[in-house]
């Protein structure tokens, strides 16, 4: 244990001892204040950027693609069906680009939530029809891959997490339940691209966190640390689908008192 | 209840009840059947495979032998294990190959010499089963009368019966001398009542709500619809009670469409334009309700399934919760920035005796 | 050993069977050694006493045992453990070695446990083997009360040492919360928030107790140090006397036996201590050991490091509390809401008061069932036969409703689990379950009291007319039967050797008058033992041989 490193203070709760460490965070933050407010600058260009920027020729491909396979719900313009698909306005290529990418939509049949699906659209389809609704009107952008290496802080992004994100999806994001048959799907193994997307549009349930909420720095720390839980399996073992205590008890119950109590019948068993 | 015993040995046709003074006890209601069957014995030993086959014995024998070398194999690897995989700072997968071939050395030391004992005991130790007569529990007849010789020697001899001052007295001191225990108790907390604590959280007029964790104050333009903001007061991570603090003071902010907002009188100014703040302590006993649904606006406490309609004022529609969550009325500076209009109105968390 | 090798009935002290000729060097060096123990302890008393009692065997009755080596193993890592941990709750910052908690604020009690799992080789390992044995020691237990409930060996003279049990499952219930509290990390905190607020909803006194707790406002800085003390020093020592208590009677009453041929109320048929039932206990204590290190070494337990120091503000999805809390937090979710009351100033929390009334209601007919049960029979005799639970139907039906009980609440405590991996709603499943608090019980006890005439039934015909041995024979008169084949005596006293118990009828007492509490007594009676099945006797043998 490294005494010198650590500032315990006990008694009277460390007065000094926060002063320190608070220093540093106040100085990071007012960095990533910074930087994020050129993010959110940078960000918002980027959003109305598409419309402008990307060929009439893809925007038209998923136009066809949106009529033939979205108009049903989302209406002819995206303008919206009531009561059977909102209007897509607004919602932003990112939106798109994680619906159709992780194969929410198109929707398979009502339920209380859209289900993960395999993927309908080849990734250039995707992409042409998360033009398409950009060009609609502007919204949030599919993000920059900077943001999605997961080489960020670790450290920031498992305490952003555990503030923002793990009351739905679990401290060790293996999901949980909403209200009324909805619930927050597990994060092992999804995109960066689509945890940045869902961040910012707030697909379904889920809120939105803009860039003024958590700093593309901020969501970038996030998905480092998810990546970082994929790529290090529990160091203690198994993990039991990290669902916490119940698992641990059903395990307890079922194999090791019940490899216990097959030991206890081999005692008393009479020895042939 | 004694004299309730008798009551059970009413004779019923059909059946002898056993009506017996101490010291046979008395059976109470059961039955003892007049003609039942007799306890046929030990059934005859069956002989093990071990005990007729010397070949059998032999095998078992080194059975048992090869499990208690295989036990020092294990220790011995398990040592080998603790040195061969050391822990590497910041890689977890050495945590995990050292947990996992430590603990194969160690428990392939436990179960070998535990399956071998065992082993031992069934195949090669004696396989008959022996009989011991039980004695009832109480005393002889003869113990007993001795042991109320001795309790009355050592009334006699001390005056225990007699001298009742005395002993009135004894008992007194002996019921009081504990109490300094309930008192000495106190000090585990302050000298403070914790009601007006609990009734006022760090919130007071002007306090700018900030970030969880970061402290950086919150424009209102920032919360846009469908966002949700977990916030805290201004100046929290400073203060030396920071923990206690922010268990009443966590907020969580929300902008809804203005006209999804249901408002009562007397808190029309309490929103900011759609965004509204409520305490993000569970009134039922006080988890962090912060999953909040932005399409249906539903808050639902993870612990306990207690679930807030946003819309309504954060009335419960679900879950062991009993009152909404409280409000905290929130206005912009000049800034910009979201302040508080005040305190809350009422005591955040779980309720109490003296709330209200 | 060589004390009880060497028959004491030919050698009146030790001392002689010393001096006896002994070939071996290492046997002279047991037995000089046993000499110089005895001549200072007189310990060889207490081996003639104990060496060769006799214990049954049944694997059933050597859960209690799993119980107890887990303690042991409990005991023995947490030890371990205690040389690493630093209970204190003062602010330091993270430098160890797990990379996204680096430079967070966090307790000191929490920056030790991650040190213990990370920085020190072999602690993630003791941590693990510590909290999987708590969680299998207290299952343990559970199973061991099941064990004695249905088979009756709470009966007298047992009746205190079911208590003492009792009280050994409540402390090992405490015992598990504190040290789950210990690491301080994100879910232990919100445990304790919980617990916060359960104690402040208890009338009166609920304030000052989470004040006197918490050493303040929760969370404070000084519950990690209290519950230190009260986990490993306070409750350890209590635990480790009603264990000595409850063992102590344990070997004065000897344990029971199932009915059998040769076994009788008045023996003990099984094996001795010295040797076999030594190695088996013996090697069996290595066998849960190693079974809780292997558990240990392959599956993670409490992953404190996902969850992170204690905050206020975050929360996981899932939290819940360890298996054996769980039934108290399903009790607190099944509450509908709005149960809270103003009245004359103060503030009635019934949704915490209900299930306070209700646990401890529950928890004490646990603690109390065999004095009632005493009562309601009036058997004074001494009980060594374990009952086989069909033939105390009325006791199993019971048993079967509180395990059902449990069952529901233990289940509402994982509703939001339920609700994802079952993919219904989680208000569906609270529904069901609060349905289900009430009619639960009922239907469990209705359905094992004709499971078990119906077993008891059977039990009688197969006494009586034996087996059916599936020959079809053709009789001379062109009638066919199936040949049943009858019991020899041994297998036919396990069907037969069980106590019947009429209701009791109500008689005036001495003054001609019938108490209430008689009225009471003889309606739980009738209750007990209306519908019953009497055992075969010889005379239904005589009179079903004579039918054929």
């Amino acid at each position: 244990m490294a005494k010198k490193s650590m500032t315990t203070n006990t008694g009277s709760t460390g007065r000094r001892g926060r002063r320190h460490p608070l220093a540093t965070v106040a100085l990071i933050m007012i960095g990533l204040v910074t930087t994020g407010g050129a993010y959110a600058l940078f960000s918002s260009t980027a959003s109305a950027e598409p419309s402008s920027v990307n060929t009439q020729a893809s925007v038209d491909e998923g136009k066809k693609l949106f009529s033939s396979n979205c108009a049903t719900c989302h209406g002819l313009n995206a303008e919206g069906v009531d009561g059977v698909g909102p209007s897509l306005y607004g919602v932003g290529a990112a939106s798109v680009s994680f619906q159709v990418g992780t194969g929410r939509m198109p929707l398979a049949n009502q339920g209380p939530q859209a289900e993960k699906k395999p993927v309908q659209f080849t990734n250039e389809q995707v992409s042409s029809l998360a033009e398409y609704v950009a060009s609609l009107a502007p919204g949030p952008a599919i993000p920059s891959s900077k943001y999605l290496q997961a080489d960020g802080n670790a450290s920031t992004g498992a305490e952003l997490f555990r503030v923002n994100c793990a009351m739905c999806h679990n401290v060790a994001g293996a999901g949980g339940a909403l209200t009324e048959g909805k619930y927050a799907p597990a994060l092992a193994g999804v995109l960066p691209v689509h945890i940045y997307e869902a961040m910012v549009s707030g697909p379904q349930s889920m809120p939105v966190f803009n860039d003024t909420n958590l700093t593309p720095t901020q969501k970038a720390d996030i998905i480092t640390y998810l990546k970082y839980l994929d790529k290090n399996p529990s160091p203690g073992g198994f993990d039991l689908g990290s669902l916490g205590p119940v698992s641990e008890g059903l395990f307890i119950w079922i194999f090791g008192l019940g490899a216990i109590v097959a030991v206890t019948i081999w005692i008393a068993a009479k020895a042939n | 209840m004694a004299q309730h015993d008798d009551g059970g040995t009413t004779a019923a046709t059909g059946s002898a009840v056993v009506r017996s003074e101490p010291p046979v006890a008395k059976s109470g209601t059961a039955v003892v059947p007049t003609n039942a069957f007799e306890n046929p014995g030990l059934p005859p030993h069956r002989l093990r495979a071990t005990d007729l086959d010397p070949q059998k014995d032999r095998i078992a024998e080194r059975r048992v032998y090869t499990l208690f070398f295989l036990s020092i194999v294990g220790s011995v690897f398990a040592v080998a294990a603790y040195v061969a995989f050391p822990l590497v700072p910041g890689d977890t997968n050495s945590v995990r190959l050292n947990n996992v071939f430590l603990g194969i050395g160690i428990s392939l030391g436990l179960l070998a010499i535990g399956i071998g004992a065992i082993y031992w005991s069934k195949n090669l130790m004696r396989g008959d089963e022996m009989t011991e007569s039980r004695h009832p529990t109480r005393g002889t007849e003869a113990t007993r009368e001795q042991a109320v010789e001795i309790f009355k020697l050592g009334n006699k001899e001390s005056g225990f019966g007699r001298r009742t001052l005395i002993r009135n007295s004894l008992i007194g001191a002996l019921v009081a001398f504990p109490l300094p225990a309930v008192v000495l108790f106190r000090d585990l907390a302050p000298a403070a009542d914790p009601v007006p604590q609990l009734k006022h959280t760090m919130w007071a007029t002007g306090t700018r709500l900030t970030h969880d964790p970061s402290g950086t104050p919150i424009k209102a333009a920032d919360v846009t619809i469908g966002s949700v903001f977990h916030v805290i007061p201004e100046g929290l991570n400073d203060k030396e009670d920071r923990l206690e603090q922010k268990a009443k003071a966590a907020v969580l902010l929300m902008r809804l469409k203005p006209e999804d907002l249901k408002i009562s009188a007397g808190r029309e100014s309490w929103n900011y334009d759609g965004i509204v703040a409520y305490s993000k302590i569970c009134t039922h006993v006080g988890c962090p309700v912060a999953l909040y649904e932005q399409q249906t606006h539903h808050l639902l406490c993870p612990c306990h399934s207690s679930t807030f309609d946003v819309t309504n004022e954060c009335e419960v529609i679900f879950g062991p919760a009993a009152r909404p969550l409280p409000q905290l009325p929130i206005a912009i500076d000049s800034a910009g920035y979201l302040i508080a209009q005040s305190d809350f109105t009422e005591p955040v968390g779980a309720s109490f005796w003296e709330r209200a | 050993m060589t004390v009880t090798e060497t028959k004491p009935a030919a050698a009146p002290t030790v001392t002689e069977t010393i001096t006896a000729p002994v070939p071996s060097r290492g046997a002279r060096f047991t037995g000089a050694a046993a000499n110089y123990i005895d001549e200072r302890t007189s310990i060889s008393g207490l081996v003639k006493e104990l060496g060769r009692k006799i214990f049954p065997d049944h694997w059933s009755f050597m859960l209690g045992e799993v119980a107890l080596y887990s303690f042991v193993v409990i005991l023995l890592s947490g030890t371990f453990l205690t040389f690493f941990f630093q209970p204190s709750m003062a602010v330091v910052t993270y430098q160890g070695s797990y990379v996204p908690l680096k430079g967070i604020e966090m307790s000191a009690a929490y920056s030790s446990s991650l040190n213990i799992s990370f920085d020190v080789r072999g602690g993630l390992l003791f941590r693990q083997i510590h909290h999987w044995a708590a969680l299998l020691f207290i299952a343990a237990i559970g199973l061991h009360m099941l064990r004695v409930f249905f088979t009756g060996a709470f009966r007298k003279p047992r009746e205190i040492n079911w208590f003492i049990g009792f009280i050994l499952f409540v402390l090992a219930m405490a015992e598990g919360f504190t040290g789950y509290s210990l690491p301080d990390d994100l879910l232990s905190g919100n445990g304790l928030q919980i617990i916060n607020g359960i104690i402040k909803g208890i009338p009166v006194v609920g304030t000052w107790i989470s004040y006197l707790l918490f050493g303040g406002e929760f969370p404070g800085t000084k519950l990690v140090a209290l519950f230190y003390s009260v986990h490993i020093l306070l409750l350890p020592a209590i635990l480790v006397a009603a264990l000595g208590a409850h063992l102590l009677l344990m070997i004065i009453n000897k344990h029971t036996q199932f009915a059998g041929p040769g076994r009788t109320n008045d023996n003990v048929v099984g094996v001795p201590i010295m040797p076999i039932f030594a190695a088996k206990a013996g090697g069996f204590f290595f066998v849960v050991f190693g079974v809780i290190v292997l558990i240990a070494s392959f599956f993670t337990i409490n992953p404190i490091w996902t969850y992170g120091p204690y905050d206020p503000s975050p929360v996981s999805a899932g939290t819940q509390p360890d298996w054996y809390i769980g039934f108290a937090d399903g009790m607190l979710r099944l509450i509908p809401p709005g149960w809270e009351v103003v009245f004359f100033n103060h503030t009635y929390s019934f949704n915490i008061i209900v299930i306070t009334v209700i646990l401890i209601a529950f928890l004490a007919i646990v603690a109390t069932y065999p004095f009632v049960e005493a009562w309601i029979t009036g058997d004074k005799r001494e009980h060594h036969i374990a009952e086989r639970p069909r033939n105390a139907p009325t006791r199993t039906a019971i048993g079967a409703a509180g395990v059902t009980f449990y069952a529901v609440l233990w289940a509402a405590a994982s509703s939001d689990l339920m609700a994802t991996h079952f993919k219904v709603t989680i208000e569906g499943v609270i529904h069901v379950l609060q349905v289900l608090f009430f009619l639960g019980p009922v239907l469990a006890f209705f359905i094992t009291k004709r499971v078990c005439l119906g077993l008891q039934k059977k039990d009688r015909e197969i006494a009586l007319h034996g087996y059916e041995s599936g020959r079809i024979v053709r009789l001379p008169g062109g009638e066919y039967i199936e040949v049943h084949e009858q019991l020899d005596d041994y297998e036919r006293w396990r069907l037969v050797s069980f106590n019947e118990h009429q209701p009791l009828v109500l008689q005036a007492d001495a003054n001609g008058q019938i108490s209430g509490a008689q009225r009471t007594r003889a309606a739980l009676s009738r209750w007990f033992f209306e519908d019953r099945i009497a055992p075969a006797t010889k005379t239904d043998l005589e009179r079903s041989s004579e039918h054929h």
